[in-house]
């Protein structure tokens, strides 16, 4: 009773304290200054026609590799923490007889599936999405394969190559910015080309890509580290 | 066009706002698929909520990940810890039995 | 609408903290962190919404010259971009540390697990 009182008490002073930010929120009707100097400056510094790429991808560049380092130690920790104490004996695990219709049908989807993946992270900087929405929607084609066979087994090594692979590429890439071009993660070490093709942009599509594949060489870890753990009852 | 954006993010908020409290209040020993599924429901809704907000980026993300692969993070986990019989068929359940936890 | 979406934003929170403080379940905690989290997100993003303006990408109707006048803060969006994809991160890694403890302790009932008690 007591605990439940301290709770809503609790829940009561959170709720005070949004309640008079919500009251005293006042609308910019102008963009502040850095948003300002992104907005005037993409076009003509970085040639990408979609803004928060290129702020995630150049401008904030640093910070998402340390995202994409984040992310990285999460499957890491999340394959650690499954896998320790797992037992060791392997049990004969039967096949499971799946459906064919179920079989075929996932076979014909997920490379589709993939292949939107690898459309939105190479379109990154002219529509909507990029590396990290493509490495999702590549992520969940291999969700589709493992739900249509709860056996299946991802190959850990190529997972681990394809991700310190596009991870070393990423930071060799920015290096190179530092000697070719303003500094780090420049992406003018190659040339930006007319704002709204497909080859533009300087190193953008080459970057997003390659963050792409860490992305969904990371959350398909994480997912194939849960579906290794067995059952508990 | 005004008038219909601002109505439909009324609906939506008010959807999101009652499927988040069923995700949370459902009680009852069969309803936590009920409750990660009303959570899924309350991340497509906020995606569907971000592209109203002229944010077509955080948009996709959020329909990617955050309705998609967190529902089915949890939904592996459930199974496991179900011992398969709620969740998945039960066929599946049978053959991948057969280990004895202390 | 700004209002509105922000309110929407804060309320999310608030009930992902009440799930969190008031349930015993660990994974029905673990669905109110993500319930708060979309909260946040909503709220950072209506923080950068402007009325009467269009998303932050250039094309043939918001030309690089005039983008500042028409385009809503990207800062925020970019802020958010991030926080979903950490956020799946950190839900991965909370599920698998409850698999681990349901593993050691056969429940997922929080009263239950005393060992910090005394």
């Amino acid at each position: 009773m007591i605990k439940r009182f301290i709770t809503l008490l609790l829940l009561a002073g959170i709720g005070a304290i949004f309640a008079s930010l919500l009251f005293t929120y006042v609308p910019d009707s102008e963009l502040n200054r850095t948003a300002d100097y992104y907005a005037g400056h993409t076009a003509s510094d970085i040639g990408a026609a979609n803004i928060v790429t290129a702020i995630i991808v150049t401008y904030r560049g640093l910070d998402t590799l340390g995202e994409v380092t984040v992310l990285f130690l999460a499957s890491s920790i999340v394959g650690l923490v499954l896998s320790l104490g797992q037992k060791q004996h392997k049990t004969q695990r039967n096949r499971v007889a799946v459906g064919e219709l179920l079989t075929t049908g996932s076979r014909f989807l997920a490379p589709l599936i993939m292949l939107l993946g690898v459309y939105v992270f190479v379109n990154g900087h002219l529509t909507p999405g990029g590396g990290f929405q493509g490495g999702a929607i590549i992520a969940s084609g291999m969700l589709l394969l493992l739900l249509a066979d709860p056996l299946r087994h991802f190959s850990h090594t190529l997972i681990a190559t394809l991700e310190s692979f596009s991870g070393l590429s990423y930071v060799a890439l920015g290096v190179l910015g530092l000697f070719m071009a303003g500094g780090f993660l420049d992406n003018r070490i190659l040339p930006t080309g007319t704002l709204g093709e497909l080859i533009s942009a300087g190193a953008i599509p080459l970057i997003y890509s390659l963050i792409g594949l860490k992305v969904g060489a990371e959350f398909s870890s994480m997912l194939a580290s849960l579906s290794e753990t067995e059952d508990l009852k | 066009m005004n008038i219909l954006m601002t109505g439909m993010s009324a609906v939506l908020c008010i959807a999101m706002l009652g499927a988040a409290l069923l995700a949370i209040r459902v009680k009852g020993d069969d309803s936590l698929p009920l409750s990660i599924l009303a959570a899924g429901l309350v991340s497509l809704f906020a995606s569907v909520l971000f592209l109203i907000l002229a944010a077509p980026d955080v948009a996709m993300t959020e329909a990617a990940i955050g309705s998609g692969l967190t529902t089915f993070l949890f939904f592996f986990l459930l199974a496991r810890i179900r011992g398969t019989a709620q969740t998945v068929d039960k066929n599946d359940g049978s053959a991948l039995d057969g280990r004895d936890y202390d | 609408m700004i209002y509105m979406a922000m309110a929407t934003g804060f309320l999310l929170i608030l009930i992902g903290f009440y799930g969190a403080l008031t349930n015993r379940n660990l994974l029905r905690m673990i669905v109110a962190f993500t319930l708060a989290n979309t909260g946040v997100n909503i709220v950072i993003v209506a923080i950068g919404y402007m009325h009467g303006r269009t998303a932050p990408i250039l094309d043939a109707a918001v030309t690089a010259s005039a983008a500042a006048a028409r385009i809503i803060d990207p800062v925020p969006q970019a802020l958010v971009l991030t926080a979903i994809v950490i956020g799946l991160g950190v839900t991965a890694l909370m599920l698998a540390y409850a698999y681990k403890l349901y593993e050691r302790k056969g429940t997922l009932d929080i009263a239950q697990y005393t060992d910090l008690k005394w």
